[in-house]
């Protein structure tokens, strides 16, 4: 006698689903509208969020900048010139000229004074080797006025357009740098601007200021020493690789420092990134969810009647679970595939850029730029399809259970 | 041998404070191929008894047998495979599903019973030429007539060869030209299939296609006596 709970085919389920799916099809409509744009908003607004802490942390790691830093064990407490470190050789030079190696660079980093006729201001005076330093921070396609350093020993300095407007000087003009050489004596010069530039951030186009390599290596009388050498792995989310054979080839009285330890305030916002989408996503769901319960809470009392009728020809009580969850779950799957298509939609066209200058300035606050590149993942995406359909069918066992206890004699005589 | 026995069958309702006797120890015993009404006003148990026969309802204390079964001990999903291989039900409102064609709603108790596609449609197409609706197979119940939709419900509720039919008021709702075409339709089956059949009814007409009558007031019999029933009509039941 027994046939077991699943006693339907699976067609048949689906027929008998699809057509109640499109009984009332107003609720149906209204419903998948509203599945559709809560998928939407989990995708869209993912993306968004991405993009801006991928934004975040591209700047962050690019202000540092390089991905891994090698400094005297005492720069980062005291920047200064005292705490320089020779130029790279032997081991280090050779693991950091390694294929696996994108580019590095060394580079001077110390504070100083820039006067010109009309003000003076503190700053970051980086001495760099402009093509290696290029090659990391993309420093020359920034300047947008005059041009950026040529060679290690040019003897312009190049400067950003908002510590030029506070200085009240501009392209050509000349500037005086004063900083400490290592004997705390002032080493000081004048410098001709040869280039402005203009950072993503603002921020740091007032305190940047660029000189070449050798030139400020005179002035500070350190020989061929810098503050730290800088390098760049293919991907910042994946150099341990490449980190782990640094740090072997770097001396023992060096520091070596990836960047989620230089800045940890970066590598939490990356870390906390995925569990902010899931939440995120499940708020959505929760609201979403309330609809959901209601939609089926009335398909199921509006068909007491025929639920009943279905109950007393013999169908069991987990075939009428079976039948309301395949009926959410259509609906679910409908609403995903329009959603996801939506998101699709938006998404795409903006990855170019979207221009949202109009709240730069906030923006920077928080380290991120003015176009913002909104970041669409796949695991995203498949994150909020498998949310939505756990979650979906899980809320649908109430109605569904509901349906399934149902006296009989009472539904098939309700009206 | 026994269709249908029942012992000391009890059942009583609460309504606010007060206690209302559907089933006053009732006993019956229904043989294979009766053709029995169940007579009585309103309030008198008939329907009450019908479900309680079709396992639909709980019952304060009772034995009831289906043939070497007793129903009254069986968990609520074995009494779905119960009433799906052994009951045939015929509701006062038809209660079709509104969103499957005739043919659908006919073939729906043998997708259950895992029938294979094919012989379910030869079958439902028989049964509905059998009942008058030949042609009218793809009609959904909105499409239909009341006749014709109480004729689906019975071609659904004898497609799979129940050993039983319990029609509650099956008539309630039609004219009497189609209630007619029903009744003889209802006693053909009993006679060519041997399907036994219980009908609670209030009317006259119907009881008159009974072999035997059993009259219920306050949820007591009353009355059960054998009676020869009417000749059954010579009409074609091809109408509504």
């Amino acid at each position: 006698m027994n046939t077991g709970v699943f006693n339907i085919p699976f067609k048949a389920m689906l027929t008998l689903s699809w057509r109640n799916l499109w009984r009332n099809y107003r609720r149906t409509l209204i419903m998948l509208a509203a599945i559709s744009m809560a998928v939407w908003a989990m995708i869209f607004m993912t993306a968004i969020m991405r993009g801006m802490v991928d934004d975040m942390l591209h700047q962050g790691v690019a202000n540092l900048p390089g991905h891994i830093q090698i400094h005297h064990p005492g720069f980062r407490d005291d920047p200064s010139v005292v705490n320089s470190i020779d130029a790279p050789g032997g081991e280090l030079l050779a693991a950091l000229n390694d294929s696996q190696t994108k580019s590095w660079t060394s580079r001077i980093k110390v504070p100083a004074v820039i006067s010109s006729e009309r003000d003076t201001r503190g700053i970051s005076l980086l001495g760099v080797e402009p093509e290696s330093e290029n090659r990391i921070t993309g420093i020359a396609e920034q300047v947008v006025e005059g041009r950026f350093l040529e060679g290690d020993d040019d003897r312009g300095v190049v400067i950003g357009l908002k510590l030029a407007e506070r200085l009240e000087t501009r392209l050509g003009k000349r500037v005086v740098i004063m900083s400490q050489d290592p004997d705390n004596n002032i080493a000081d010069r004048g410098f001709r601007i040869v280039g402005l530039y203009k950072a993503r951030l603002e921020a740091l186009e007032e305190v940047n200021v660029y000189a070449a390599r050798g030139t400020l290596q005179k002035l500070l009388k350190i020989g061929d020493q810098v503050s730290e050498i800088a390098i760049i792995d293919k991907d910042f989310r994946d150099i341990e690789s490449l980190y782990a054979k640094i740090k072997a080839a770097t001396p023992d009285n060096l520091e070596i420092r990836a960047w989620y330890e230089l800045d940890s305030y970066l590598s939490s916002m990356l870390n906390v990134m995925d569990g902010f989408v899931l939440i995120w996503i499940i708020i959505i769901f929760l609201a979403l969810s309330f609809g959901l319960v209601n939609t089926l809470m009335m398909a199921v009392f509006e068909r007491r009647r025929e639920i009943g009728l279905i109950q007393a020809l013999g169908m069991r009580p987990g075939m009428i679970v079976y039948q309301i969850l395949l009926e959410s779950l259509l609906l679910l799957l409908i609403g995903l595939s329009i959603g996801n298509a939506l998101a699709l939609a938006t998404v795409l066209p903006l990855e170019s850029g979207l221009d949202i200058s109009s709240v730069a300035e906030g923006l920077a606050m928080i380290g991120a730029g003015s176009v913002l590149y909104p970041n669409l993942r796949l695991d995203d995406m498949i994150l909020a399809n498998v949310v939505v359909i756990m979650l979906g069918t899980l809320t649908s066992i109430l109605p569904a259970w509901h349906a399934a206890r149902l006296d009989p004699v009472q539904a098939i005589n309700s009206t | 041998m026994s269709a249908i026995h029942c012992m000391q069958l009890c059942k009583t309702f609460k309504q606010g404070d007060e206690t209302i006797t559907g089933l006053d120890h009732v006993d019956i015993s229904i043989e294979v191929g009766e053709f029995v009404c169940l007579s009585g006003p309103s309030g008198s148990g008939k329907t009450t008894l019908l479900n309680a026969i079709g396992g639909l309802d709980t019952h304060d204390s009772v034995e009831i047998h289906m043939g070497n079964i007793r129903i009254d001990q069986l968990d609520k999903g074995s009494l779905a495979d119960m009433r799906l291989h052994n009951i045939g039900f015929v509701f006062q409102a038809y209660n079709l599903i509104p969103v499957l064609s005739a043919q659908e709603n006919v073939e729906f108790v043998m997708q259950m019973q895992g029938i294979v596609a094919h012989e379910r449609a030869r079958h439902a197409r028989e049964i509905l030429k059998e009942v008058g609706l030949e042609g009218m197979e793809d009609r959904r119940p909105a499409q239909l007539s009341g006749g014709q939709q109480q004729r689906v419900a019975v071609a659904r509720a004898i497609v799979s060869q129940p050993q039983l039919v319990l029609a509650d008021e099956p008539t309630a709702n039609l004219d009497s030209v189609t209630a007619s075409h029903l009744m003889n339709l209802f006693s053909r089956l009993n006679q060519h299939h041997h399907i036994t059949f219980i009908i609670a009814t209030h009317d006259k007409r119907v009881m008159g296609y009974a072999k035997r009558l059993i009259k219920m007031r306050d949820g007591k019999i009353i009355g059960d006596e054998k009676q020869t029933p009417v000749a059954i009509e010579d009409v074609a039941d091809s109408s509504g």
